[in-house]
């Protein structure tokens, strides 16, 4: 938790400081790397660094383009790949500024009027006409262009970048930790000749540790073992608590709480659902209709990942997600549905994803996901943790029966619109003098209605 | 007065002599325990050096280390579709309607499916031609997960490819054809439009080809006769709903006479319903036959004739409604009775209906007479049935034909002649003369096995196709499965071979669309699987001289024993004879699973020497018989069956398989071996061979303990004339010396709870409308994942069945006098003077079935008992078992009145000492996910298919409605499946839904009352219609 906000908290403060003056913002991340280094406090994820060295500010302005490239082109187009339309990356340097500006306000007009370089490009994309955009004004356009043309400067490290902030790190490191052992090695020292002293000074007065040591009577665990009560005290204590934590153990068999088994598709629910904020139930949508919530079947990852073929979003270097990693990733799942990304075609030859199922409840136990998400109107999160702060997936919660069964005693039964609880509802209610039933009251605790 | 009746499960418990009978009456077991003689031999437990505490220490150590061992879980694999198909949600069920059509069984049904895995068969009950499914149809889904079946063409017993066998196939047609060399079509009835078209389209294209059509049991004289007498040869069908007054002589209507499938409209006569007058209605059914048949154990008066004597009877009948002399010898009172019959049948007028089933075209013939004289409208000659097409002479002549060598190929299709025919040595030395042969088979079975060629065929449930089971209604078969092997149809393949570019898909489709469908759609009728014509066939009534047939009928003689051959309601024609649920079904009569046997009646068996006895656990043992029939011999095991005619013995079809079956299903003898000149009846020899068959019999297991009242049953006149009290009185127990009935609250040790809130299910069982069909046990079998657990198993009554069809047989007298009238018949020879005799009750008997499954006691002594909380009632009236907590006491079976609870002896699934379905891959794709699938050491039970009735109500609550009426009858698997109605389930806080009014009858009563378990399932009361006016 602690990381993850400080990582957060960065971001934000560094896309504040970098529109003042990249200089500061030089000196500050350096300054700041130092007092991190020094408090131990953690690491500056690599992620915040290159985003926000991606929106210094220039004219025209990138970020405006970024942010029109994907609303407006991004279907059609992407910056180093032909997809619908051409990669744009350079586009600017292949064409005049002026035939651009009239190609993307109306480019079909351009096409009728039979000019060359128009005729060209129409009949090199299978004679797809591209859309218009008379929405744009000339500065959009150059925003937009200035985005497809910027270069992202190479990361030269300064000095408070992160691949100089390892070599640093470690050095002064290694002199704090030769300094500490230094240290150590003196208090050793000196430990070993107090002993020595002191030894010397024993057998001096041999006769007089021999008398001290009779004196002492007899020896204490001596006198406990003759007192019965004691004796009998601890074994009752021992064994009760050693009951105990056998109970304790018992109760944990069977119980994978924290089960994150590791993929065959590193799939990050932490981009999806976090970072891009997509709806639980537009992949597994069975889950209002069925038993199972369902795994998503391959074809509906490419209902985006047809167009998103590699990854630009934040990295965690530290644990090796990089870009490339997550894009690697995005190709496991091209291989997987047989898509080839050169024909951008579906080559037919797949190969179904074994994933390994994380909730696994015992074959004698009915649950019934349509029955919570719909009828109840369970929230996902719920049962589920905070999926959308999962890189990998793990099992948030116990899933043991006295779990399932809390949740009922307490959970009131959801009456809205359903014509079906109306009638048992009342009467229930009326029965048990309550105004709510809980899932429990309404027979939610009955053995029949999950084991069967 | 019915109640006054003694029942008894067994002639056994007839004979007085036995006293292993009286024994196991009062005891579980026949001897003492033998505890004893361990404990106490001192010696023996001196010297023993293992104490109680150290097998104690053991017991626990190994506990605590298998629990400690089993910590670890395993990893589970969890793969979506890659393209999910977009009507398939994992976890919900889809439906589709399709046709069960293997040539012996027909019947249009919806499938359901999971995951794209057909997993139970349901009744398409929107058709209303042959919707009501059979066991076997329910068994089906599990004959196509069936591991024995051929993966693959094959070429001398070496795996092929399609493209090499229709190449070769291509080029022998062609090479035959250009020599002229006759070849053959062998196939079954496929009663399909299309396949028919294909066929004449393949004969015109290779005219030197033939098309033979056999089935196994052929009905081939019946549609002789229709022949004769109509001038198409085709089934009539019958509408039992519309007979008042039925007389059957043969004919197992109920059974698989001409197909079966009349057992609904049976039952709509037979309920008997109060007018407003308060009298009640209800068909009169007189069954004259040699078997005790399920069809002769629903009816009012079943008389037991031989086969022989079964003719003379029908001439006479005749004789007496047309008012002719026929002749024949009959014994006076037995003539007096058809005498009755016959005015009984001219009094219903078109109300009456006459059926046959003797195997003779005359018998059919001069039926038919009798039906046009009484104008019948139950006889429904312009709808014809088309399910049988088979001949006889043809079959015969190609055996011939083959043996002469005239024959150069066949194909086969559907047929399994080398197992089926009766003399199926000449078939096969006529088989190694032909130069090629193909067979389409599921099956590498005993015909396949001996071909050059298998074409491995896909299931119904794999196919496409088309039927006219009834002339103008049209079905269609639909793939409700990608095929699981290597398969191709045997319609495919005739396209391929004439060189058609089209599948059989494709050539169905246009021909529906072309020839078929008027005034709907392609869509629409593969949705509906049905689509019903207006056209009727042009019959051509011929003048058949009825007066001479029914004279030459009534010389019939018998010569010593005759021989009856039927079908039983589990194997039927033996198709399906490597399927463990069928296997595992009892028969409704003699309640045997796993064999067929030879059914006797007990005078024939003492005259020869046939035993049947109980052994000290209770199972039934008998020795063999040697059955002689015109030189081919069988040995067979024996069941004395009360009922049987004298003079006559029965033995079924479909067993002593050899090919292509799992060792524990090569059980029972073949029949067919007996079938000889396609005749049902045969002259028999018999005799006694001393070895002993062990049998694995259900209804011997559990005594009655003189609980005689599970039965209630009264006759019409009674039910019409008296009050409830008189014939359905609630029973009454004593408290503080005040006889106070049962249903009273002062004499209940339990407290009353509120049911009225919510839903409150009731399982509605009618004892007139049950015909013991047995189509609800293999449902239930295959909703909730019942196991097999094979014949030892169920001989030592560890039978897991949720759902059991219990037999009784009931007579008027008591047992002493019956004995007594018995012993003094002397020899088989008399036996037609002392027809009158045959009256008796051991001779005759009548029978009830009574379906019987947990009762879901709302007062329930097995939740009190149970030392872990186990199984616990539900507001819903569901009798919950927890199968997770229960630790296999047995504690709640023991406290069981009705002994419904079934305990899991073994694991019955992944285990190698139990290999049926469950044991491999290929069968465990039936099961049902939705149902745990119980381990060793646990009680199960019925369930009221909690997992159904749940679904109905999540299916309400993700609509935000109330469940509609009727909505949760077909949630229970057994009423679902029971086509007759006899079994109702429902919400009886629902006042509009009909289990509500069912429960308002007067016949209601609950199993064993005065036990005040306050059952949530109800019966009603049986009433026979004794009439005799």
């Amino acid at each position: 938790m602690c990381c993850i906000f400080t990582s957060k908290f960065e971001t934000i403060f560094f896309n504040f400081l970098v529109k003042k003056n990249s200089i500061f913002f030089h000196l500050f991340s350096h300054l700041f790397s130092k007092v991190r280094l020094m408090t131990f406090f953690g690491l500056i994820s690599f992620f915040s660094i290159l985003f926000s060295a991606n929106l210094i500010a220039q004219e025209p302005d990138v970020q405006k383009g970024k942010s029109l490239f994907n609303s407006q082109c991004a279907a059609c187009h992407k910056l180093n790949r032909n997809l619908v339309g051409p990669a744009l990356k350079g586009v600017s340097a292949k064409y005049e500024k002026d035939w651009l500006y009239s190609w993307i306000k109306n480019s079909q007009a351009m096409i009728k009027s039979g000019d060359p370089q128009a005729v060209a490009i129409y009949e090199e994309y299978n004679k797809v006409a591209m859309n218009a955009f008379p929405n744009l004004s000339n500065e959009d356009i150059d925003n937009i262009l200035a985005y497809t043309d910027y270069v992202p400067p190479k990361p030269t490290p300064p000095p408070g970048a992160p691949v100089a902030q390892t070599s640093s790190s470690s050095s002064t490191n290694d002199i704090i930790l030769i300094l500490l052992s230094f240290v150590l090695l003196v208090l050793v020292m000196l430990l070993y000749l107090i002993n020595k002293t002191l030894k010397s000074l024993v057998n001096q007065n041999t006769v007089f540790a021999d008398q001290q040591n009779n004196k002492k009577g007899i020896p204490i665990w001596k006198a406990f073992a003759k007192n019965q009560f004691l004796v009998f005290c601890s074994v009752i204590f021992l064994l009760l608590s050693s009951a105990y934590y056998a109970y304790g153990y018992m109760l944990q068999v069977g119980v994978d709480q924290g089960y994150m088994p590791i993929q065959p598709i590193h799939y990050s629910h932490k981009i999806h659902s976090g970072a891009n904020q997509i709806e639980c139930q537009y992949c597994h949508s069975s889950a209002k209709k069925s038993k199972h919530s369902g795994i998503p079947s391959l074809n509906v990852c490419m209902n985006c990942h047809e167009n998103i073929a590699e990854y630009n979003g934040e990295e965690d270097l530290e644990k090796g997600y990089t870009k490339e990693f997550y894009t690697n990733e995005i190709k496991k799942l091209y291989k997987a549905v047989g898509w080839d990304e050169n024909s951008q075609s579906y080559t037919g030859d797949t190969e179904p994803v074994k994933w390994v199922r994380i909730h696994n409840l015992p074959d004698f136990v009915y649950f019934n996901h349509a029955q919570h998400v719909n009828v109840a109107g369970v929230d996902c999160k719920t049962c589920h943790g905070p999926v959308e702060e999962m890189e990998i997936l793990y099992q948030h919660s116990s899933l043991t029966m006295g779990w399932c069964i809390n949740c009922h005693r307490e959970t009131n039964v959801d009456l809205k619109n359903n014509e079906y609880y109306q009638k048992i509802h009342e009467e229930l209610s009326k029965k048990y003098g309550v105004d709510e039933l809980t899932a429990a009251q309404m027979g939610g605790l009955e053995c029949g209605k999950c084991h069967y | 007065m019915g109640n006054q009746k003694k029942y008894w499960k067994s002639e056994l418990e007839l004979s007085s002599c036995d006293n292993t009978i009286d024994h196991l009456k009062n005891n579980e077991f026949i001897d003492q325990l033998p505890t004893d003689s361990f404990l106490s031999d001192k010696n023996q437990l001196e010297q023993s050096n293992t104490n109680r505490r150290d097998f104690l220490k053991y017991l626990g150590f190994s506990t605590a280390a298998a629990t400690l061992a089993s910590c670890e879980g395993p990893v589970n694999r969890s793969i979506p579709y890659v393209l999910q198909p977009e009507r398939i949600i994992p976890g919900l069920a889809n439906y589709y309607a399709t046709t069960i059509a293997d040539g012996f069984d027909f019947a249009n049904v919806l499938v359901k499916t999971r995951e794209g895995r057909p997993i139970k068969i349901e009744n398409n009950i929107k058709s209303k031609v042959r919707s009501s499914a059979n066991a076997r149809v329910h068994a089906s889904v599990l004959s196509m997960y069936d591991s024995m079946r051929v993966k693959a063409p094959t070429l001398n017993g070496g795996e092929t490819t399609w493209d090499n066998l229709n190449k070769s196939m291509i080029s022998l047609l062609e090479s035959m054809k250009d020599n002229n060399k006759p070849v053959v079509l062998l196939t079954q009835t496929f009663a399909s439009p299309s396949t028919s078209k294909i066929i004449s389209d393949f004969i015109k294209k290779y005219p030197n080809v033939f098309h033979v059509v056999y089935d196994s049991i052929s009905d081939s004289k019946a549609l002789d006769a229709f022949e004769v007498a109509y001038g198409v040869r085709a089934l009539p069908t019958y509408d039992f709903s519309k007979a008042k007054y039925i007389v059957s002589v043969g004919a197992d209507f109920l059974g698989d006479w001409q197909g079966g499938d009349h057992d609904s409209g049976y039952v709509k006569g037979r309920i008997p319903e109060r007018n407003k007058d308060g009298k009640a209605n209800m068909s009169k059914h007189i069954q004259i036959e040699s078997n005790m048949t399920i069809t002769g154990s629903n009816a009012d008066k079943r008389i037991p004739l031989s086969p022989s004597q079964q003719k003379i009877a029908l001439a006479k009948i005749f004789g007496y409604v047309s008012g002719n002399e026929v002749g024949g010898e009959l014994p006076s009172k037995l003539d007096e009775s058809l005498k009755k019959i016959s005015e009984g049948l001219k009094n219903a007028g078109s109300k009456g209906l006459l059926v046959t089933g003797i195997d003779d075209v005359d018998a059919h013939l001069i039926t038919h007479e009798i039906n046009e004289l009484l104008n019948s409208q139950a006889f429904k000659k312009d709808e014809l049935s088309l399910i049988k097409n088979s001949d006889d002479k043809k079959i015969t002549k190609l055996i011939k034909d083959l043996n002469k060598g005239l024959v150069k190929g066949i194909i086969m299709a559907g047929v399994n002649p080398v197992y089926t025919l009766p003399n199926s040595k000449d078939f096969i030395s006529g088989l190694s003369k032909a130069e090629f042969s193909v067979c389409f088979s599921m099956k590498n079975d005993e015909t396949a096995s001996i071909s050059k060629w298998v074409a491995a065929s896909p299931h119904s449930l794999e196919s496409w196709g088309d039927n006219e089971l009834v002339y103008g209604k049209y079905n269609l078969t639909q793939p409700t499965i990608r095929p699981l092997f290597d398969t191709k149809q045997f319609q495919d393949c005739l396209l391929d071979w004439m060189g058609s570019s089209q599948s059989f898909y494709e050539f169905l489709k246009d021909n529906w669309q072309k020839n078929i469908i008027k005034g709907s759609t392609w869509n629409q009728v593969l949705h509906d699987g049905f689509y019903d014509s207006e056209t009727r066939p042009v019959l051509k009534k011929q003048i058949i001289n009825p007066l001479e047939r029914a004279k030459s009928l009534s010389r019939s003689k018998s010569n010593g024993i005759e021989l009856v051959l039927y079908t039983k309601t589990g194997l039927g024609d033996g198709q399906q004879a490597n399927n463990p649920w069928l296997q595992e079904f009892p028969d409704p009569i003699t309640r045997v699973s796993w064999d067929n046997y030879l059914t006797i009646s007990k005078k024939d068996a003492d005259q020869i020497g046939l035993k049947n006895y109980n052994v000290a656990n209770g199972a039934l043992d008998s020795n063999y018989a040697l059955i002689t029939v015109q030189g081919e011999s069988l040995k067979v095991p024996v069941i004395i069956q009360p009922g049987q005619a004298e003079g006559s013995v029965g033995l079924a079809f479909g067993y002593g398989k050899t090919k292509a079956l799992k060792k524990e299903m090569q059980v029972g003898v073949n029949a067919y071996k007996l079938y000889k000149g396609f005749n049902l009846s045969q002259n028999v020899k018999l005799e006694s061979i001393n070895e002993n068959h062990e049998f694995a019999c259900v209804q011997l297991h559990n005594t009655l303990m003189g609980r005689g009242d599970i039965i209630k049953e009264t006759t019409l006149e009674v039910f019409n004339t008296k009050s409830a009290k008189h014939w359905n009185s609630v029973p009454k127990v004593s408290l503080n010396h005040i006889e106070t009935p049962v249903t009273s609250p002062d004499v209940d040790l339990w407290d009353e709870f509120d049911r009225s809130i919510g839903h409150h299910f009731n399982l509605s069982i009618d004892l007139n409308a049950c015909t013991g069909c047995g189509a609800c046990v293999i449902a239930c079998h295959a909703e909730n994942n019942v196991p097999v657990v094979g014949k030892t198993e169920v001989r030592k009554s560890r039978d897991m069945h949720w759902l059991r069809i219990d037999r009784y047989y009931s007579s008027e007298q008591t047992f002493e006098e019956d004995i007594e009238t018995k012993e003094n018949i002397s020899g088989i020879s008399d036996s037609l003077s002392v027809f009158g005799e045959m009256e008796k009750p051991a001779d005759n008997p009548q029978v009830v079935f009574q379906p019987v499954m947990c009762q879901h006691c709302n007062h329930a002594p097995c939740e009190t008992v149970c030392p872990v909380a186990a199984t616990s009632h539900g507001r819903q009236g569901q009798n919950h078992m927890a199968y997770n907590r229960c630790i296999g006491t047995r504690y709640c079976a023991n406290n069981c009145p009705y002994k419904v609870r079934r305990f899991n002896w073994f694991l019955y699934n992944n285990n190698d000492e139990f290999d049926f379905n469950m044991n491999d891959d290929l069968g465990k794709m039936v099961l049902n996910p939705d149902v745990v699938v119980r381990s060793r050491g646990v009680m199960e039970k019925c369930s009221f298919c909690i997992q159904s009735t749940q679904a109905v109500i999540l299916k309400a609550k993700n609509e935000g409605r109330e469940v509609k009426s009727g909505e949760f009858n077909d949630a229970c698997a057994c009423a679902a499946a029971c086509s007759t109605g006899a079994m109702k389930f429902g919400d009886i806080n629902d006042k509009e839904s009909e289990v509500t009014a069912l429960k308002e009858k007067d016949r209601v009563y609950h199993l064993l009352e005065y036990v005040g378990t306050k059952p949530n399932v109800f019966y009603h009361v049986k009433v026979r219609n004794t009439d005799e006016t």
